[in-house]
């Protein structure tokens, strides 16, 4: 069932279809599609490289190679015009825009170097061994409890553990994260149905998440007290601070609970590639970068041409939203063999499930090690993972994962039984 | 038509023939280059795709502020010439670009 209409997406309604440009009429927005994209995916590639999405008026990209393109020449296809599908040049943005992801260099620069300092491999060493106990004692809860619920005793408790204490957060509150994020990811789609629904659940959240943000409210000692810190240096300002808090609770939470959710949904599914990770945990983080491709966490998400350009042999005007469909790319099966098949012996290396480019993930190394850590304390304890019930997806216009997963964790026999 | 020799630390010399904005990460995965992870895939977030330029360093775009931070996580000593691959392109006016792949990644 479709979520939008034309008069509901207002401004976005669609203009002239260019000529030459395949035509594509699914809705992505539709729950009809998101409840399985992929053939729909496969749809819009065999399309072509560069295909007009009908219904909002807007490019799109499927492959991988122009889904590539795309992201790495980010002087001809920006973000500072928005990464959803409203033009900030000529819409006004349901937020003040973000510092470093609604921005272009030299302003982008300035914001994305204090966040690579703060999330980079050097800085997360620090935090593997408290990740790891915190793993451990989830894991064994759930593993106790035998029948739980994957997202809610596992994919969300972990991530609101531990990434919620390295930002810095009191304990309590952290339910208005989720609500948050779920806002800030839809609204990177239009505004239909399941946006305004988001935004009207919204209330009390922002105004718990802008008490967080401020420096008094953040435990020493974390990322958020390191943005202030860079603030005091002279490096951003307070104010641009507390942004970016806000940001990293925005885009950090809903994300990699997605990701460790649909993680055990595919192994689940798929009991001889668990069999393989549980024998042998040094691939857990391979096999989370498999996770990260078959069944990326963002599907899709906007670029806006800064000048006419050529895009796949089409001319494209400036101010051209171009939708760019990352999870598309990641099951283009003229760059991966055996696209439709999870396999964690593959080495996915660069899939674009965290974009690329200069916009790519700021925040992707410390998703990687809690996914990681989480399935390697699985690999210690679980001898198998059993779906008990059909999962229930969650509906965001740009990221998939679940509501709830199901799930009895089979515990590994104890040595010397 | 440019040239990119990878010099890998067993002292493996692969030349790949790249078109010009062929991307010297990029190639490298594309054509099995084992020494580079690019675990992050071109974001320049993981450090893992270190090199050192050994002859036609003149030519690259200058050391970014983004690169030179997250230079400092790489594993495998930083030098002078230490850059991030995923951060080079390979332009005409570059004939062949030598770069020694750094022996740690991750």
């Amino acid at each position: 069932m479709s979520q939008v209409s034309f008069e509901e997406i207002g401004k976005q309604k669609p203009g002239h279809t260019p000529r030459g440009v395949p035509v594509v009429a699914f809705d992505p927005y539709s729950d009809e599609v998101m409840s399985n994209p992929y053939p729909y995916y496969q749809e819009l590639r065999e399309a072509g490289p560069l295909v007009w999405m009908q219904r909002y008026g807007t490019y799109a990209v499927g492959s991988y190679s122009s889904v590539v393109r795309v992201l790495t020449d980010h002087a001809s296809f920006c973000s500072s015009a928005g990464v959803g599908l409203t033009n900030f040049h000529t819409e006004t943005p349901w937020r003040k825009p973000s510092i470093i992801l609604e921005v272009d260099p030299p302003d982008h620069s300035r914001t994305r170097k204090v966040f690579s300092r703060i999330l980079s491999p050097r800085s997360l060493n620090k935090l593997r061994e408290r990740f790891e106990q915190e793993a451990e004692a989830i894991v064994s809860r759930v593993v106790a409890k035998g029948v739980c619920d994957g997202v809610k005793d596992l994919a969300e408790a972990y991530p609101l553990k531990v990434f919620a204490d390295a930002v810095g957060l009191p304990p309590d509150g952290r339910e208005h994260l989720l609500p948050y994020g779920d806002m800030v990811f839809n609204a990177f789609g239009p505004q239909n149905d399941r946006f305004r629904e988001c935004l009207a659940r919204l209330g009390p959240s922002i105004e718990w998440i802008n008490e967080v943000c401020q420096r008094k409210n953040l435990r020493e000692d974390s990322f958020g007290a390191e943005l202030y810190a860079a603030a005091d240096a002279g490096e951003i300002t307070h104010e641009e601070a507390g942004m970016l808090v806000r940001t990293m609770l925005s885009a950090g939470l809903d994300t990699t609970i997605f990701t460790i959710g649909n993680a055990l949904a595919c192994f689940a599914r798929n009991p001889d590639q668990w069999a393989i990770v549980r024998d042998n945990p040094a691939i857990a983080r391979q096999a989370i970068e498999e996770v990260l491709r078959y069944d990326s966490t963002f599907h899709s998400f906007y670029r806006t041409a800064t000048r006419p350009v050529t895009l796949e042999g089409m001319q494209i005007e400036k101010n051209q939203k171009i939708l760019v469909f990352v999870a598309s790319a990641n099951r283009d099966t003229s760059h991966w063999a055996g696209a439709d098949t999870f396999d964690v012996h593959r080495k996915p290396a660069a899939n674009v499930a965290f974009g690329t480019g200069i916009h790519g993930c700021a925040g992707q190394m410390i998703a990687r090690l809690e996914a990681e850590i989480v399935l390697k304390a699985l690999a210690a304890q679980v001898e198998r993972i059993e779906l008990l019930g059909a999962p229930e997806l969650h509906f965001n216009n740009t990221v998939r994962g679940y509501a709830s997963l199901p799930l009895r964790f089979v515990a590994k026999q104890d040595k010397g039984d | 038509m440019s040239t990119i020799v990878y010099v890998e630390p067993g002292g493996q010399r692969t030349t790949i023939e790249v078109e010009p904005g062929a991307n010297v990460m990029r190639t490298a995965v594309g054509h099995g280059v084992a020494g580079i992870v690019a675990e992050c895939g071109g974001a320049a977030m993981c450090a893992t795709c270190h090199v050192y330029v050994e002859d036609g360093a003149d030519l690259l775009p200058p050391l970014g502020e983004v690169e030179d931070e997250m230079l400092e996580s790489a594993l495998a000593e930083r030098l002078s010439n230490s850059r991030l691959s995923c951060q080079l392109n390979v332009t005409s006016n570059i004939d062949v670009l030598v770069v020694r792949v750094a022996d740690q990644q991750s």
